[in-house]
């Protein structure tokens, strides 16, 4: 007779030391783990109420914020924790993101900051840094931000006056007219001003390169492509955007749409990309190579978007608009995933995401500049591994039950201030109404055109597109 | 018992497909039921959807390859008791001989506690299976650390304990007494008194939805939420006194049996029972099923056991005419069924299968093969077996009776490998307090039991048959409409039938006096006409007026009603 019987020695599993850890063996037989679906889900929509909980997006403003309304806010390229902000009064300011104090204040321009740019550090001035700001007093001026230490400067005057000290103005440039908007070419010396004309600069002349308008109204944004470096778009105030080639010296290409483009922003990841942020509530993506339709409307804002941002990694976007409030959409979705708002702020007229993705900061009418989480739960602390797993599963486990009502309930859920639910409501009766009148316009016209929602806001391409998917798909709706 | 098995299979099939086939069945206890998205997948039109699924699909085979991997690092190997020669029979061997053929440490678990004074005695364990909790039926209740051998908590209670269970751990524990049903902790102090369960038999404690579920002679099933104090739900069962329950570990159904023989599966989310069975002909005395909630064994006192596949509801194996009925049965981790008669205890193996070989039978069958014998007997001469029980991640059978708790050595009965994350039976304080925590925040609502627990997370199939589309609407909108214009929705006028008798006056009479709809407004014209039509009726007979008379005026005038 062979007998066995189950041996387990209690020295195998139970810790020698009390420092030791215990041996937890696994075995993952399902009989073992009755209920594991059920169990799963509970613990999904736990997780899902404790996202809820921890949301608390809003982290503080950068030091007493601006005297006037924040309108133009540029990221360094190459350090996570600087930002430039430049306001109505003709302020600008350097601030530290990790402290949140400023480093430098002073004021730059008589009147509106309109466009203000940190310059990358390009290969000709390498560990140098610079900052191009321009306004509406038609002058464009080059500061240094070499140093941290501005504290030996002590007033506007001296800071305008040193010459080649830390933290001085460097250079001023001399248009014929008030600028709006600049950006600066990733890897030389040449930079772009909008305004009444779209001038092409290089920070070692003082009189611009070349003039690229195409048409005669004024130019409200540019914006160089980060990836394809000599490739830039600008909107214009005649509801355009125009794309651009430095290498050809030309524009390229020109649409135009119904409503003005506040912003641009191109895609960092996919470079032939970019995002514009409109006049008509919503933003749109476009790729650069058709623009014939969007690749994707954002809805959701009740006001003008007024400007717009990618993160880092390119699959979010984003917006601040006239409505007071931040959205944040995925590239791949249509509607906003989260929406940022405080009692106090007004207007948003920037906002802009920092260089790691984590934080989006955004400078609006009353003046302040504000931080903000872009994962409203997520705490950027030092995780401990066990931590930090526990993170990751409640994450897949939100992902998996998602779809779920209750989860999904609670995800979604969030406290939208009156005015904005009330507007809302009234835009929803004024969009359905509109397309009730369709419908009811294409009841008695047979032949009325089907305009898809992406093509909308189009009123026409100065070189038209050929668009073999949608005339073959036209024909065969016509054999029919 | 193992190697024999796949030898045998290797013989059948052929060689080529030998490796892919053992493949198959090492994983296939890994596999879950197959929700419906699988076949969807090749249906839709949507890409993105078809790639979504099919990654899903992928991700889900590796992580059943892989979880079948892991069966080679499993740690400790199960028991087993085998004959060398086909003379020897496993169940001749004693326990004595099984004690002296066993390391020491095995055979010092076999306790025998002898307990004469207030028997007998009921057992049970803590679901990590470290303590053991007696309770005799004259008011001894003892928890002990039975591996340690450190008594936790002893009471003389001087009532009478019909039954004991562990609650979420070994800290508190429940005992069904004479009239009310208490908790006490560790140390034996009494913390509640339920006084909603009264004459309560059975216990069962839920230890996922934390409910404890209390039957007994007043024939009501009520189930406890012992983490919030609240009742959760109060079942009658409008059979009687509960002779026996047990909970499906699986699903946390409950199984009840009842003295007519039938035994009904109740959730607390029902006022019914989900399923009704006819299992015997005399009262259940005990019903066991398995821990992977697919097999109920059945014993009543019309000296029948049946064995049941409970996902169809189908008899697998019946056993009548047994020499005295059956009084307990129990399922142990690896499908050992454990019998009690009186003093006679027999357990078998295998016998959860469909197969003819598999069904249990008595003796040695005259040396017939393919015959499933018993595993082991054991005789308790003079006594009788009060209650059994399997402890949990060991070979060890305790049974208690009316002279104390015996344990028996069953080689091959218990789970050799256990899952820390889930039950650890060598967790320490800390760990036993942080898992408890855990639980709580895990803790499944009651109302989410039901027969199948995966139904959670799965599409509705049933929502997209209920919903109608635009065009069937217009289709039940039309018919209605019709049905109103034809008055098919209201009695028929009915001239030849007595005047009380009318389907419309008895519809009037049951519509609420003072409310006048349309529908109401469409009777009374009907009720007239059938007035009408009656009176005419009855001229006819009696001669006033003939069959074809036509009232010209009538006629005339009757347009405008």
């Amino acid at each position: 007779m062979k007998i066995k019987t189950i041996k387990r020695s209690s020295d195998d599993y139970v810790p020698v030391k009390s420092t030791q850890e215990s041996q937890l063996p696994r075995n993952l037989n399902p009989e073992l783990h009755p209920f594991e679906r059920a169990r799963e889900y509970t613990k999904a929509l736990n997780a899902t109420k404790l996202e809820r909980m921890f949301a608390k997006p809003f982290i503080g403003q950068l030091g007493y914020g601006h005297r006037d309304g924040v309108y133009v806010i540029a990221k360094n390229y190459n350090n996570l924790n600087k930002l430039a902000t430049g306001s109505g009064d003709g302020v600008i300011k350097y601030w530290n993101m990790s402290t949140r104090e400023e480093y430098v204040s002073f004021k730059g321009h008589y009147g509106m900051v309109a466009g203000l740019c940190v310059t990358p550090q390009i290969q000709t001035l390498k560990n140098q840094n610079f900052m191009l700001s321009c306004g509406d007093d038609k002058t464009i001026k080059l500061w240094s931000i070499n140093n941290d230490d501005f504290s030996n400067i002590k007033s506007d005057e001296e800071l305008i006056t040193s010459i080649n000290g830390s933290g001085a103005l460097i250079k001023t440039f001399y248009g014929d007219h008030a600028f709006q908007g600049i950006d600066h070419h990733r890897s030389n010396s040449t930079f772009v001003t909008g305004g009444a004309q779209i001038q092409l600069w290089d920070s070692q002349r003082s009189k611009p390169l070349s003039n690229l308008s195409w048409g005669a109204d004024n130019i409200t944004s540019v914006k160089f492509n980060q990836n394809e470096l000599d490739i830039f778009a600008s909107s214009g105030s005649d509801n355009s955007i125009v794309l651009y080639d430095i290498r050809t010296n030309s524009p390229t290409q020109k649409i135009v749409q119904t409503m003005r483009t506040n912003a641009i922003c191109w895609n960092p990841m996919e470079a032939f990309n970019f995002v514009i942020a409109n006049e008509d509530h919503n933003a749109y993506y476009y790729d650069m190579r058709n623009m014939s339709r969007a690749l994707n409307v954002f809805k959701d804002h009740v006001s003008a978007v007024m400007d717009v941002d990618f993160s880092p990694t390119g699959d979010e976007i984003v917006t601040g608009s006239y409505d007071k409030t931040i959205r944040i959409y995925k590239t791949n979705q249509g509607h906003s995933r989260e929406i940022y708002h405080t009692k106090r702020m007004q207007h948003v007229f920037q906002v802009k995401y920092s260089m790691d993705s984590k934080y989006i900061v955004s400078g609006s009418d009353d003046g302040n500049v504000r931080l903000w989480r872009s994962q409203a739960w997520e705490r950027s602390n030092v995780k401990t591994t066990k931590e930090r797993t526990k993170l990751e599963y409640d994450a897949k486990l939100k992902e998996r039950y998602k779809f779920m009502p209750e989860i999904r309930r609670i995800s979604r859920h969030r406290h939208v201030p009156k005015v904005i639910k009330k507007a809302q409501e009234i835009k929803n009766i004024e969009l359905s109404s509109i397309k009730r009148r369709e419908m009811n316009e294409r009841r008695t016209r047979k032949n009325k055109e089907f305009v898809p929602e992406r093509k909308k806001q189009i009123v026409g391409t100065v070189f038209k597109y050929d668009d073999k998917k949608h005339t073959k798909s036209n024909n065969e709706n016509n054999d029919n | 018992m193992a190697t024999k098995k796949s030898g045998k299979e290797k013989n059948a099939k052929p060689v080529a497909s030998g490796r892919k086939q053992r493949q198959k069945e090492r994983q296939e206890p890994f596999v879950r039921p197959v929700t419906s998205h699988k076949r969807g997948s090749h249906k839709t039109k949507d890409k993105k959807l078809k790639a979504t699924l099919k990654k899903l699909d992928n991700k889900y085979r590796d992580a059943v390859r892989s979880a079948a991997a892991t069966e080679y690092l499993l740690p400790e190997t199960s028991g087993y008791m085998e004959a060398e020669t086909e003379m020897e029979k496993t169940f001749r061997v004693k326990q004595e001989e099984i004690k002296s053929n066993v390391d020491v440490s095995t055979a010092n678990k076999a306790l025998d506690l002898s307990l004469k004074e207030f028997g007998p005695y009921y057992t049970n364990y803590s679901r990590s299976g470290t303590h053991l909790l007696i309770s005799g039926r004259k008011g001894h209740v003892a928890s002990m650390d039975w591996r340690k051998g450190e008594l936790r908590a002893e009471l003389h209670l001087n009532e009478s304990c019909y039954a004991a269970t562990y609650l979420q751990n070994e800290q508190y524990f429940a005992i069904a007494q004479k009239k009310y049903t208490f908790i006490y902790d560790h140390e034996g102090v009494e913390l509640h008194r339920m006084k909603q369960h009264i004459e309560a038999r059975h216990l069962e404690f839920l230890p996922y939805h934390y409910l404890l579920a209390t039957a007994g002679e007043t024939g009501w099933l009520k189930y406890h939420d012992v983490s919030t104090g609240v009742l959760v739900s109060e079942l009658r069962t409008k059979l009687g006194p509960t002779v026996s329950m047990k909970q499906n570990p699986w699903n946390a159904v409950m199984h009840l049996g009842h003295s007519n023989g039938t035994v009904t599966l109740w959730s607390p989310s029902m006022p019914q029972p989900l399923v009704k069975l006819l299992s015997g002909r005399g009262p259940i005395n005990d019903l066991a099923v398995d821990r992977s909630g697919r097999y109920m064994v059945t014993v009543d006192t019309g000296k029948t056991m049946k064995i049941w596949d409970i996902r169809n509801f189908k008899e697998l194996h019946v056993l009548e005419n047994l020499p005295t009925p059956g009084m307990n049965v129990t399922i142990s981790d690896t499908g050992v069924i454990g019998m009690g008669r009186g003093p006679q205890l027999i357990l078998w193996k295998d016998a959860l299968k469909t197969s003819r070989e598999a069904k249990p039978c008595f003796g040695s069958m005259g040396g017939q093969k393919d015959r499933n014998t018993p595993y082991m007997t054991q005789l308790f001469g003079g006594n009788r077996i009060n209650n059994m029980k399997f402890v949990p991640f060991e070979d060890i059978l305790s049974v208690g009776h009316e002279t104390g708790i015996t344990h028996l050595i069953i080689p091959g009965a218990g789970e050799a490998n256990y899952d820390a994350m889930e039950i650890n039976p060598y967790e320490t304080a800390k760990q036993r307090q942080e898992q408890e925590v855990r639980t709580l925040l895990n803790k499944l609502p009651a109302d989410s039991i039901t027969l199948d627990p995966n139904t959670l997370g799965t599409v509705s199939q049933q929502s997209s048959s209920i919903r109608l589309s635009a065009k069937q609407l217009h289709q039940v909108t039309l018919e209605k409409e019709e049905a109103i214009k034809k008055n098919a929705d209201i009695p028929s006028v009915k001239p030849n039938v007595k005047g009380k008798n009318s389907g419309l006056r008895t519809y009037l009479r049951k519509r609420t006096q003072n409310v006048i709809d349309e529908r109401k407004l469409r009777v009374q014209k009907q009720l007239a006409k059938e007035k009408e039509q009656r009176r005419r009726n009855n001229m006819i007979k009696s001669g006033e007026i003939s069959a074809d008379h036509k009232d010209i005026v009538d006629e005339a005038l009757s347009r405008f009603s």
